[in-house]
């Protein structure tokens, strides 16, 4: 049984409530946050821990914290990304509606360490019985003091709201949340000047994701020492995974970083294995925006040592052979699934959600998804392969904020690693008209039908 | 502090932008710019037309910029080295933006208004290709009427804001806006309402493409028959300044804009009574011809320039041919007549 952090309590019955939750240990790491360590102190221990951003991008939490423009002498604002949008992820969703009290708990300590007087919770629209759950903790929280003016007689004052979002996507992305939560059209902002020089009204702001600030606590009341010694290298500390797909298990669990990508899809505790006889073929590591990799990079990097669930080891051999562990949706596959029609999905995803202010991703988005529903419904063209491949790359690095890298690389992954699936598509319409062509024939019995033939 | 675009090099202030430097460098290496606009407070970034390749950062950190950077919103460091024209990859992403902004344009300018004068037909002229890759159906609006004076094409927009800037910053109540999202995202007044602001003109000046053009010059002549001239009047119109160009057609005043500069900026807003209602020549005072600075359509051609007759200039051997290849080899019997003979010796010239 591996060491656990932010989902220890969750089977304790009404850790929902605050009785239980304080009964059970809870806010701990405000007391002693507020009456035994400076702000300062706390950014360093969460610098020790080397935790890091557990939004997608991965960048270390402390540093982060340490950005932060504390000279200018304006306000400054701790903003919760709560915006759990990404297909395959939903690991924010479960933290907040069983342990809503850990946020409520890793957000005064947060601020407390960035000086924060004022903080928010962005959640997105959808999540909208998660919302008011947050509303009641925040409700219970400030009955019991620990919210409001002159917190625990530390001179310290916090007041936290939560803000809803309108449901786009976009607003995940730290500088788009910010426009959304001053009220305007979520559209992602030029940097720099970065959100810790100029964010929230133009304050210094630090965005973080949920299980980053719920992993905050742990760090406090222990030490970042002890946060760091859990994982392998740059990957410190418990990461929650949300599984989905065709495994035995689906659901949110929580891991120590390093753990071998098998184990966690075969062993019991975790996944299971597959949900039935059918072999392996893909899987997403990361959420919707990560590359997929094929079934022989999954378990083993490209120079043959053991895939673990570590930022490194997951990117290993680079987008070639590798992939991302961003935020933590593992998307399994088996030989069901059509890589294709995955891809399109993924694709009208992006094209829905771009926000449409810069060029690349405004039109490339939809083109990738009109001629990839082309080749899903069989009318794609021998050449629709290498315009794809010149769309996305077209669109990667030219835009205002990661989406349209999100959107590039599934489409560069699938092209990379499943071009044959691309190819049986176009040459073999018939095949694949009643959309269950993978299901009674496995790609591997076809395959032979787009190999490449010496005559 | 000193940058370097393209090799040239030159001083500028603290807190220019790469593009101003470049534009006050002038010449090859000022990069294409569809949605900045100097005169407008937060333009810029957006349509990754200006996108430079840092080679150096700075003196202090001389590692290059991984990624393209926006010209336009990216500020110059002492000793920054900037490919524009110069680098290949600069090149390519631009020809990346002009096809991705062309895909759901509808091309039609044969009948646009703005044809001649479009910063989209220059950016395609230089960096576009005469074919298509894009085979699905164009991304279409439904028709808007925004009021009696300006005239909304939403499917040739290009989603630059800078009309949505000229109305948060020219004109007190902003009554239009970007709807939607995506490739659907629109220019819109939300629930119909007519853009009758004293400042809303220059909506129409600022748009870089035939998105919003003058009803009052709507289909009356292409922009390239009239010819424009500096003129002024006395404005009571608080904020206005007056200066205009007039665009006439024989004795026909067709057409009033502000004086737009070689990056099409204008150099002061003008009123709408300025733009729309003034068109008889009593009321202005004409000033002369305007030049045009920056080469595109419209000053093909243009008479305020020196027009030089066509010259080919070849060598004179390509026309004549290779001196083996002139050997009459066929019918040595039939002599050659004077004209054939001369021909031989001369070649076709």
């Amino acid at each position: 049984m591996s060491q656990k952090i932010l989902l220890d309590k969750i089977n304790v019955p009404g850790i929902k409530t605050y009785e239980v939750y304080r009964r059970e240990g809870g806010y701990a790491s405000v007391e002693k946050a507020l009456k035994t360590l400076t702000p300062d102190e706390v950014v360093e221990e969460v610098k020790t821990s080397g935790l890091r951003g557990r939004g997608g991008a991965g960048f270390p939490a402390g540093m982060k914290w340490s950005f932060i423009d504390k000279k200018s002498g304006k306000p400054r604002h701790l903003v919760c990304n709560a915006d759990e949008s990404e297909p395959g992820t939903f690991k924010d969703r479960f933290l907040m509606e069983y342990i809503p009290h850990l946020l409520i708990e890793g957000m005064i300590t947060s601020s407390y360490a960035l000086g924060a007087n004022l903080s928010y919770i962005y959640i997105r629209g959808e999540y909208m019985w998660v919302y008011k759950i947050l509303e009641r903790a925040i409700a219970e929280a400030k009955a019991a003091g620990w919210l409001g003016k002159n917190i625990l007689g530390s001179g310290y004052d916090l007041e936290l709201y939560v803000q809803i979002g309108g449901g786009a996507y976009i607003c995940g992305e730290e500088t788009a949340l910010i426009e959304s939560l001053e009220g305007k059209r979520g559209n992602p902002r030029i940097k720099p000047p970065f959100p810790a020089v100029s964010g929230l009204w133009a304050n210094p702001t630090v965005v973080n994701n949920v299980e980053t600030i719920a992993a905050v606590p742990w760090i406090v009341n222990n030490s970042g020492a002890d946060y760091a010694k859990i994982g392998i290298g740059r990957s410190t500390g418990t990461k929650l995974i949300s599984a989905s797909g065709h495994i035995k298990n689906p659901g949110v669990y929580e891991i120590e970083l390093g753990l071998s990508v098998h184990e966690f899809m075969n062993s019991d505790e975790y996944l299971g294995g597959m949900i039935d006889d059918r072999p392996l073929k893909a899987f997403v590591p990361g959420g919707s925006s990560v590359p997929v990799l094929p079934a022989n990079l999954i378990y083993k990097t490209a120079n043959g040592e053991d895939r673990l669930m570590t930022y490194e080891s997951l990117s290993d051999g680079g987008f070639a052979t590798g992939s991302m562990l961003g935020s933590g949706g593992f998307i399994v596959y088996n030989d069901t699934a059509c890589i294709v029609r995955n891809t399109w999905n993924f694709s009208r995803f992006y094209h829905h959600e771009s926000c449409g202010q810069c060029s690349p991703c405004r039109e490339g988005t939809g083109w990738l998804e009109k001629v990839l529903h082309r080749i899903e419904n069989g009318h794609g063209r021998e050449e629709d392969i290498e315009l794809l491949w010149s769309i996305q790359s077209r669109i990667e690095g030219n835009t205002i904020c990661p989406l349209g890298d999100a959107a590039a690389w599934p489409v560069a992954a699938a092209i990379r690693h499943f071009k044959e699936e691309f190819e049986y598509h176009i040459r073999f319409p018939e095949k694949i008209k009643n959309r269950d062509h993978f299901v009674a024939e496995p790609f591997e019995k076809v395959r032979h039908l787009v190999a490449k033939q010496t005559v | 502090m000193k940058v370097t675009i393209d090799g040239q090099s030159i001083e500028v202030e603290p807190g220019t932008t790469i593009l101003q430097a470049a534009r006050m460098i002038g010449g090859e290496s000022v990069p294409p710019a569809m949605c900045y606009y100097s005169k407008l407070k937060g333009s810029g970034g957006k349509c990754r037309c200006c996108l430079v390749e840092v080679a150096k950062g700075s003196d202090a950190d001389p590692r290059p910029m991984p990624k393209l950077m926006a010209s336009c919103v990216t500020g110059c460091m002492d000793g920054m080295e900037v490919n524009s024209t110069a680098s290949e990859r600069v090149q390519d992403a631009r020809k990346s933006v002009t096809e991705f902004l062309l895909i759901n344009h509808p091309l039609d300018c044969p009948v646009c208004d703005q044809a001649g004068e479009c910063d989209l037909q220059n950016l395609s002229f230089k960096h576009g290709k005469s074919q298509t890759r894009y085979i699905e159906e164009k991304r279409t609006f439904e028709p808007e009427n925004i009021g009696p004076n300006i005239q909304l094409h939403m499917n040739r927009c290009i989603l630059c804001y800078r009309c949505v800037m000229v109305a948060d910053q020219l004109t007190d109540n902003r009554v239009h806006g970007v709807m939607d999202r995506g490739d659907h995202s629109n220019i819109s007044t939300c629930i119909s309402k007519a853009i009758d602001n004293e400042f809303s003109g220059n909506m129409i000046d600022v748009c870089p493409v035939g998105a919003l053009t003058d009803k009052t010059f709507r289909f009356k002549s292409r922009v390239w028959f009239n010819k424009p001239f500096n003129a002024h009047r006395e404005c009571t119109t608080p904020g206005c300044c007056g200066k205009t160009t007039v665009w006439m057609f024989g004795g026909e005043i067709q057409r009033v804009t502000g004086r737009k500069d070689e990056y099409h900026e204008v150099e002061n807003f003008i009123c709408n009574t300025c733009r729309f209602d003034k068109k008889e020549v009593s009321d202005w005072t004409i000033e002369g011809p305007r030049k045009f600075e920056k080469d595109s359509v419209i000053n093909q051609n243009n008479y305020t320039r020196k027009l030089d007759t066509v010259v080919i200039e070849t060598e004179e051997g390509i026309l004549k041919g290779r001196e083996e290849d002139r050997k009459k080899i066929s019918m040595p019997a039939v002599p050659l007549d004077r004209e054939e003979n001369a021909v031989f010796k001369n070649g076709n010239v």
